[in-house]
């Protein structure tokens, strides 16, 4: 791309809000009740949480990887992709997470969720809670019927957000690689909504922020440790 | 596209005669009455062939996916389009699904021998150009393309030489290059020289008027038309001069929006063939078009138009 300071952030994107909207709401018609399959997950992934037992945290990765395959192929793939040709790609690697989530989670049992650190487990159960309840609300809250809403496990950002949010608790350098995809998607995503000029950009990029803040601190943490 | 050649004939004598007339308009000056409701037009330097002022864009605007209600609308504003003498409509396969659209929209409203087809070649492999030009004939459900245009000048080096094959053939009718914003203008104006090129598209409105030192005047020269891409800045320039009145004088060139004091601006440049804007709205469309139609502002009025946009 020549002359690449002299594009925008508007100059990538090829889609309306209104054509990126109405998209949301056929998305949700086409799938429903779908939404409540991806509701209750996400509740149960709370729930995982909190009665946090040794075998909960490959369920917590088998529950998440279902939610990003859905989404790398219900919503990319089929619907996104008539409208962005680069949804193909956000496709491949939304399928690319899942499979890291199974083979990691699942198969390995290496996503290993470390709750003992103050603050961090209440920070993360926050942000699911509200990226779980609360984001769907950003529809009317912004002007837009509920039936654009985006539910936790069928629309792409409220997922990404509950993933950074579950995945920057995992024990060790791991974490890094399967949170290379979701942080990528919230930076994608509030880029794309900054693009359109919609205020939910700021709501992405702050949880996509604040729900990394515990990978982040743990990372600090255990850099002191070994200091000491 | 063009396969019924002696409607073909016909209808570019008969262009060719409103583009006379369209010409009679646009140099006379500003004052002059218009008793002429033919839509102006202006000659295809590199065959005489004559093109409505105003086209139809599709950036953005078409991209609606296979939603039929979206798609519907879309329709309308080509048929709209078209009912008000408009005929070139242009895309890209970078515009995702527009191509679709306008197939879909064509083949609706049963416009397909009506329009002047515009499209581009945008891939960075040579070899796959003449592939993706024949899978967007196939998404506009045309016989062929007018015009293809290498996009963004995205490696013109391998592209060009199989567009002006596949002109030789027959295949297309015109060749062209664009670019928008203001971009790679040196490389265009190199090309505007070497190529045998019959359009090149620029960005070009009264507040971008970088085009206006060497572009326009090259393509005057070298008889190369001019299609004006952006011409509202997206809607951002309507947007800014929406804060302020129109000014009373706009009456005298039949300008009743912003809208239309900014295309007949851009199409009372003596280089400039056609201006395409985009829109989803019929209103709009009938309105852009609307702007093709009437008095063109002289020279004079030309520079009062400029600082009034820079006053806003």
């Amino acid at each position: 791309m020549s002359e690449w300071w002299t594009y925008r952030l508007t100059s990538f994107l090829l889609f309306s809000p209104s054509t990126y909207y109405r998209m949301l709401e056929r998305y949700n018609l086409a799938i429903w009740p779908a939404q409540l399959a991806g509701m209750a997950i996400g509740l149960a992934i709370v729930a995982l949480l909190i009665g946090k037992r040794g075998h909960h945290d490959r369920i917590i990765a088998g529950l998440l990887a279902g939610c990003w395959l859905w989404i790398a192929l219900a919503f990319h793939y089929q619907r996104y992709a008539q409208i962005n040709w680069a949804a193909m790609w956000f496709a491949v690697a939304f399928a690319c997470e899942a499979l890291l989530l199974i083979v990691v989670g699942v198969l390995a049992g290496r996503l290993e969720l470390q709750l003992a650190r103050s603050g961090a487990p209440w920070i993360a159960a926050s942000i699911v809670a509200i990226s779980i309840l609360g984001y769907p609300v950003l529809a009317p809250l912004t002007g837009r019927p509920w039936t654009s809403a985006e539910i936790f496990g069928v629309a792409a950002d409220p997922t990404a957000i509950t993933s950074v949010a579950v995945l920057a608790l995992v024990r060790g350098r791991i974490r890094w690689l399967l949170l290379v995809v979701p942080v990528l998607w919230c930076a994608i995503a509030a880029a794309t909504l900054r693009a359109m000029d919609a205020p939910e950009s700021l709501v992405v990029l702050a949880a996509g922020l604040l729900a990394l803040w515990p990978a982040v601190a743990g990372t600090r943490h255990h850099a002191h440790d070994a200091t000491r | 596209m063009r396969s019924d050649e002696p409607v073909m004939w016909n209808r570019r004598r008969a262009l060719r005669m409103l583009t006379a007339a369209g010409a009679c308009a646009a140099l006379r000056p500003a004052i002059a009455p218009a008793q002429q409701r033919a839509i102006l037009t202006r000659p295809i330097p590199s065959t005489g062939e004559a093109l409505p002022v105003v086209g139809l864009g599709s950036w953005i605007t078409f991209n609606v996916g296979d939603d039929t209600v979206a798609r519907d609308a879309c329709t309308d504003v080509m048929r709209k389009f078209v009912e008000s003498g408009g005929r070139m409509i242009d895309s890209s396969p970078m515009y995702a699904s527009s191509q679709d659209v306008i197939g879909y929209g064509l083949r609706k409203a049963a416009l397909t021998g009506r329009i002047f087809a515009a499209d581009k070649v945008w891939t960075s492999s040579g070899t796959q150009g003449r592939e993706q030009i024949e899978r967007s004939r196939q998404k506009w459900q045309v016989g062929r393309f007018d015009l293809v245009q290498v996009h963004n000048l995205l490696n013109w080096q391998e592209h060009l030489p199989t567009l002006f094959a596949m002109k030789g053939a027959g295949q297309v009718r015109y060749v062209g290059i664009t670019t928008s914003e203001g971009r790679r203008h040196r490389d265009v104006e190199q090309l505007m020289r070497s190529q045998a090129i019959d359009f090149v598209q620029v960005t070009y409105n009264p507040v971008d008027r970088e085009v206006e030192q060497r572009i326009l005047p090259l393509a005057r020269d070298r008889g190369i038309a001019v299609i004006v891409n952006r011409p509202f800045r997206q809607g951002a320039l309507l947007r800014a001069l929406a804060r302020q009145p129109l000014p009373p004088w706009a009456a005298e060139i039949e300008c009743t929006s912003w809208a239309q004091f900014v295309l007949k601006f851009i199409v009372s440049h003596p280089a400039v063939t056609c201006a395409i804007p985009a829109t989803t709205s019929v209103a709009h469309v009938r309105e852009n078009m609307n702007s093709a139609y009437g008095r063109l502002p002289d020279e004079a009025l030309r520079l009062r138009m400029i600082a009034a946009v820079e006053r806003t």
